[in-house]
């Protein structure tokens, strides 16, 4: 079975900025790759260019059996980005927003309530989406990102707005759809424990570098602090 | 080792140039109707043509950059119009000092020329700037590429559009092709022709070593004081190799 | 045609809903054309100024909807949104257009009448149809240069300098075009007609410019 993720010597660089450098690695279906590092560290370049929002400018990308960018179209519909932006236009509903997502993907309309109701938004799903507080923008945010149910889902610390129950409650949907596999996740995130405790893979990003990369069981809390030092 | 030729070129432009402008002060005959002035028609017609040749040259290069994605065919382009703009600066003076010399006005709007000229003047100004306002390098390289493609366009069909609009208001004075012009004129202005030509392509190669070199420089020091230190990048329009 | 059917209603939808465009659009060209009974003092004009004044009212007030296009895509995250779905990208260019194309009808809608009666000498309602096939390609030309210009606008600082620098002189043979076409049907005594040349300009400008736009959009939607 071919590896969801593959990333050979990866670099990313904005005119003489490099912000990415040599990142090789690996990620099966079914993982959860954590990324932590300081704010800076690459992290948010790595999932844009995941996502194939921004292109690599060396190394190797292939993504769920893609080449990037050369063949983004065919992995494009298949990713879910949860970002720090919610992607949702401020001055239409939740429910319309999701639509015109769901137009976009080719997604059956009756997943949009199921998943109004699943991110416990159905009462406010007419609302504009700039009359939500912070935390009901971000669960909005969730139900767009795995609207079309993707097989990987990016996930730029997506916890920061939430509450711990309303974590508790969307974390079904970000693990993956019920009886379905697990998906494959990539996600950031500034807490050593909470990270690895929902981690296979570890990745430590600083400077734009690798500093460490090893399956989750093999890292401790305290290691991943050093990257912070 | 990036200005290869360019010795040979300079001199070869500057012989051209000053043998055309010889012919013009001392072979060519004065015109009938407006005697000694329209000998700037040497100078200004010339460099009208290559100025526009320049913005297409621009939007040629600026194709090869969209599709390759290589920064140096946005760097060719830049500099195609950066040159371009310089000459049609120097088109637009020299215009407005024939118009006054012979129709007795600084401007004239019923010169189709000249107007198109200035129409495509002002488009290309807004070229630097809009590279200026774009602060993420490989974003602006990209978006003055559409911009360069879609006026490189707009010359040829602005010029149709403003001529279709000002038919059978005044006769044309002199045919601008040089298809009419009687033999010796015409010798002399195909001179000057080549000779501007030249001088288009001696600026474009010494702007763009210029610029290569100093990329080149700085990605020296940048070795050897480091790799890790990343340098702070200054927002500018030019474009970075 | 699905893709563009959900853009354009999510477009107009956040119009509908913001209304930041038409209104604002229609009631500058209303107030422009008061600003210029007092700017040239008269009480009505016809002929060449009257082409002049109208064509470039609706030129500037095209410049508002220019400036708010793309604000909402690139504030709200709506181009990343975009572009992780799996349809071509040269659709958000025909929908902009489209969208713009439909506000500077219904301005045009308050407009036309507004200058027949503030300022029009000769009657407008005679020459209608005649200026509504004028309007409809100058508005095609206006739509297509400014969901390609917009798109780069909005990502520069400054973005509202930049975009209407940019567009003005991109668009003079469309005022060329639709000022010298509506000359004559704007003069006392109805003798003018419509000229053919003028729309023949006009339609071969948004041809070129239509074509050349799908071609170098997608590039302008890359990060």
């Amino acid at each position: 079975m071919t590896p969801v993720i593959e990333l050979s010597g990866l670099g990313r660089a904005y005119g003489d900025r490099a912000v990415l450098r040599g990142v090789t690695l690996t990620v099966a279906a079914g993982q959860t790759l954590v990324v932590f590092g300081p704010n800076g560290a690459g992290k948010s370049t790595l999932l844009r260019i995941l996502a194939t929002l921004l292109r690599p400018t060396t190394g190797t990308v292939r993504v769920l059996g893609s080449t990037l960018p050369g063949e983004a179209w065919k992995a494009r519909g298949r990713i879910g980005l949860l970002g720090h932006e919610p992607l949702l236009y401020r001055e239409l509903s939740a429910r319309q927003n999701l639509r015109y997502h769901a137009r976009l993907h080719q997604v059956d309309p009756a997943r949009i309530e199921q998943l109004l109701d699943a991110v416990g938004l159905a009462r406010r799903a007419d609302d504009p989406v700039s009359t939500y507080s912070r935390g009901m923008v971000q669960r909005a945010a969730v139900a767009r990102a795995v609207l079309h149910d993707p097989e990987l889902l990016l996930l730029d610390e997506p916890r920061a707005n939430l509450d711990p129950a309303a974590t508790e409650h969307l974390e079904p949907l970000l693990r993956g759809e019920r009886g379905g596999p697990p998906r494959t996740r990539v996600i950031t995130s500034h807490d050593p424990a909470g990270g690895l405790a929902e981690a296979d893979l570890a990745l430590g990003l600083k400077g734009g570098r690798t500093a460490l990369f090893a399956p989750a069981g093999d890292v401790t809390a305290a290691e991943i602090g050093e990257l912070y030092r | 080792m990036y200005g290869k030729g360019l010795r040979t070129l300079s001199v070869a432009t500057l012989i051209t140039l000053i043998g055309a402008f010889a012919l013009v002060f001392f072979w060519t005959p004065n015109e009938a109707d407006q005697g000694f002035v329209q000998k700037i028609f040497y100078l200004h017609v010339p460099m009208a043509i290559v100025a526009l040749c320049g913005f297409v040259v621009g939007g040629i290069f600026a194709i090869q950059h969209l599709r390759t994605r290589e920064p140096i065919w946005d760097l060719r382009s830049y500099v195609a119009i950066h040159i371009a703009i310089i000459l049609a600066v120097g088109t637009l003076i020299t215009g407005s000092i024939w118009a006054r010399a012979a129709w007795g006005h600084w401007w004239l709007w019923d010169e189709p020329t000249l107007v198109s000229f200035l129409i495509v003047f002002l488009l290309y100004a807004t070229y630097t700037p809009m590279r200026f306002a774009i602060e993420d390098r490989e974003r602006q390289a990209r978006y003055a590429s559409v911009f360069a493609i879609v006026a490189g366009a707009f010359v040829p069909l602005n010029f149709a559009a403003v001529r279709a609009s000002q038919e059978n208001t005044h006769p044309r004075v002199l045919n601008t092709t040089g298809g009419a012009l009687p033999g010796d004129m015409r010798l002399t202005f195909l001179i000057a022709i080549v000779g501007m030509t030249l001088l288009f392509i001696t600026l474009y190669r010494f702007e763009l070593s210029t610029k290569q070199t100093r990329s080149h420089i700085s990605s020296l020091k940048r070795k050897l004081s480091g790799d890790d230190d990343l340098p702070v990048l200054r927002r500018s329009a030019a474009p970075t190799l | 045609m699905r893709v563009l059917g959900a853009l354009l209603r999510k477009e107009l939808r956040l119009e509908l809903r913001t209304l930041e465009s038409v209104p604002g659009m229609a009631l500058f060209s209303v107030t422009t054309f008061v600003v210029f009974h007092f700017g040239l003092n008269r009480p009505n004009i016809e002929g060449d100024l009257a082409a002049g004044v109208f064509v470039v009212t609706i030129l500037f007030a095209g410049m508002l909807g220019l400036n708010r296009l793309y604000v909402a895509d690139q504030e709200e995250g709506g181009f990343d949104g975009f572009l992780m779905a799996p349809v071509d990208r040269t659709w958000l260019f025909v929908a902009k257009a489209i969208a713009l194309f439909t506000y500077l009808v219904v301005v045009e809608i308050v407009a036309v009448p507004a200058f027949g009666l503030l300022l029009l000498q000769p009657s407008i309602l005679p020459v209608l149809p005649s200026v509504i096939v004028v309007l409809l390609l100058a508005n095609l030309g206006f739509a297509i240069i400014a969901a390609l210009i917009g798109a780069i606008a909005v990502h520069t600082r400054a973005r509202d300098l930049i975009g209407p620098l940019i567009c003005l002189p991109l668009l003079i043979p469309v005022v060329i075009g639709s000022a010298r076409a509506l000359e004559p049907l704007f003069t006392q005594g109805g003798a003018g007609t419509l000229e053919t040349k003028w729309l023949l300009i006009l339609g071969l400008y948004d041809l070129v410019f239509g074509l050349l736009s799908v071609a170098v959009f997608d590039p302008l939607l890359e990060d």
